[in-house]
């Protein structure tokens, strides 16, 4: 579905993508990983065919970009980072004059905008306008809307950035029920419960280039032990603390407010901790995330 | 339409697909029928020239008397400035769309980034804004035209061809604002742009033939715009065709070329980076 080898985007002298490869297949959910201003909404402008790659190779559907923009935009599903649904039409009319952009009759775009809004769960709404939905709903609709040409991929960027919890899982519900129908998904997150959610596979980038690649669990297992212990240490700063603790599972992590341990087995970690005569002031174990990958990966959190 | 699509397959050098353009078209008619506040907008456009012809052109006019023009034909005052309010409604129809409403829809509201998902081409996009920004103009010119002749302004005849030639008067502005509005920054930007429009609105040869000003003036506003789309109108609307009415045309349809070629251009360069 997509072919990428050494794709480059620059803004000036601004590297925003710096020679990434990637292949996604079709049926698959695939995620691009990162915190902000990794590359990832510049590589889904490039896949969505609305920017130039600068340098590299990209083939879309096995088209070229550039040449054949038009024919591959009429098989993608494109849902954006911000909503741009239409302030001066209804919802139902959001859908149907959206299928007319893809030259879709306006009959059968009448009843597929029907369909989807059942989908969406936004039937009983589809005479208000746009403005009076809450921000989960206008998400749904952004995602009924990408869907209007029955499109063989579907680009996601940050589904369900700035929703809430029940909003988001909602949202990913019907996600994954397009995942079940053989939509091939793409999409980018900041989010790791979002690309464990729904990720078949992810690609993690940082400063505009991949740094790991694989599935959840697989990056999990390669670059993170099984569990990870969160000491914190009331008022102390806890990188005072390393020294103190070295040798203690594979790897701890200073961060401003706590420490993380990572190890094996987490209990028989906190042991050690306190046969070492430490009595941190709270202490979480926990399984490990792709949080922690991508600390590991990049000795940063993944906060905005 | 027709001006339309040939007009830009000039300028660009690709085919633009008229389902497409159509179907931008379809989404304001679409925008125009939800939405009560547009009719209100539509109706005070039209109004707005009616209500300077008949305080100017007749009021004014009783005052002015008979005009008598270069070529010594005689002319009674309101019959010489309502053609010129009619071109002047058939400018600010077609660019109350093409810059305030493309404005927001380009910078704020997103419209076209949307489209742009879609199977859509930045040019398509401008070819569909441009036609039914024409289609707004026109119908203040229809409107304004059927007052012209129940005042006995002009012949029924003579209003039918004027009705095209308004059209490209809204296609020419329509354009050129479209290409304005692509670098606009902010909304007091507008500003600039509404007394730029009242000073064409006024010194076109609107209320007093070009003729009575001192040479200079007169070579300065043979070089503006609404001078020509007013020189043409007015040509149909008195029946006093002259070749002269070529340049115009000429001068207009120049207009709709560069403005549709930069509009397009600067979407693509803004929105397709």
């Amino acid at each position: 579905m997509i072919y990428a080898r050494g794709l480059v985007k620059r803004f000036g002298d601004f590297t925003a993508v710096d020679g990434i490869d990637l292949e996604v297949a079709p049926g698959e959910a695939f995620g691009f990983l990162g915190p902000n201003g990794a590359g990832k909404s510049s590589t889904m402008r490039m896949i969505g065919c609305v920017s130039t790659p600068t340098a590299g190779e990209l083939r879309i559907l096995g088209m070229d970009p550039v040449r054949e923009g038009p024919a591959i935009r009429a098989r993608l599903g494109v849902c954006p980072q911000t909503d741009n649904l239409d302030p001066d039409l209804t919802v139902f009319e959001n859908l149907t004059t959206y299928a007319r952009y893809f030259g879709i009759p306006r009959a059968e775009g009448r009843r597929r905008a029907a369909e989807l809004l059942e989908f969406v769960q936004l039937t009983e709404k589809s005479g208000s306008t746009v403005d009076p939905l809450s921000g989960g709903m206008k998400r749904r609709l952004s995602i009924a809307r990408a869907m209007i040409n029955e499109p063989d991929l579907v680009l996601l960027d940050e589904p369900t950035t700035g929703l809430d919890p029940q909003a988001r899982h909602l949202l990913w519900e019907r996600l994954f029920r397009l995942k079940q129908r053989g939509v091939t998904l793409v999409l980018t997150t900041h989010y790791m419960d979002e690309a464990e959610q729904l990720c078949d596979r992810l690609v993690v980038m940082d400063a505009g280039k991949i740094v790991a690649d694989g599935s959840p669990r697989h990056l999990i297992e390669t670059y993170s032990t099984r569990e990870v212990v969160e000491l914190r240490f009331g008022d102390d700063a806890p990188a005072t603390y390393v020294e103190k603790l070295a040798g203690i599972g594979e790897r701890l992590d200073p961060l401003p407010d706590r420490l993380l341990l990572y190890s094996a087995d987490g209990d028989a970690a906190v042991n050690e901790v306190h046969r070492r005569g430490f009595t941190p002031s709270s202490v979480l174990v926990r399984r490990s995330t792709l949080e922690d990958v991508f600390l590991i990966l990049t000795g940063r959190t993944l906060v905005d | 339409m027709v001006t339309t699509y040939a007009v830009t397959r000039v300028a660009r050098g690709n085919r633009l697909s008229p389902a497409r353009v159509g179907a931008v078209i379809n989404r304001n008619v679409g925008a125009l029928r939800s939405g009560p506040a547009y009719w209100l907008v539509l109706a005070s456009g039209f109004f707005e020239p009616v209500l300077y012809l008949l305080s100017i052109g007749v009021g004014v006019g009783a005052l002015v008397g008979d005009l008598t023009l270069q070529n010594g034909e005689v002319l009674p005052y309101a019959n010489f400035v309502a053609p010129a309010m009619l071109a002047v409604s058939a400018m600010s129809g077609a660019l109350a769309e093409t810059t305030f409403n493309f404005f927001f829809k380009f910078k704020y509201v997103k419209t076209y980034d949307a489209m742009l998902a879609t199977p859509l081409r930045p040019m398509e996009i401008a070819a569909g804004e441009l036609t039914w920004a024409m289609i707004r103009g026109s119908l203040y010119t229809g409107a304004f035209l059927i007052v012209m002749v129940a005042l006995g302004l002009t012949t029924p005849g003579w209003a039918l061809l004027a009705f095209p030639a308004t059209w490209l008067v809204g296609l020419a502005f329509g354009a050129v604002g479209m290409a304005v509005s692509t670098y606009i920054r902010g909304w007091q930007d507008f500003d600039l742009i509404s007394t730029g429009q009242f000073a064409l609105f006024l010194f076109s040869g609107t209320f007093s033939p070009v003729q009575d000003y001192p040479v200079p003036v007169e070579i300065l506003i043979a070089i503006t715009p609404l001078y020509h789309a007013v020189e043409l109108i007015r040509g149909i609307t008195t029946g006093m065709l002259s070749w002269s009415m070529l340049g115009n045309v000429a001068y207009l349809l120049v207009m709709l070329a560069v403005g549709l070629y930069v509009a397009s251009r600067r979407l693509t360069s803004v929105l397709c980076r």
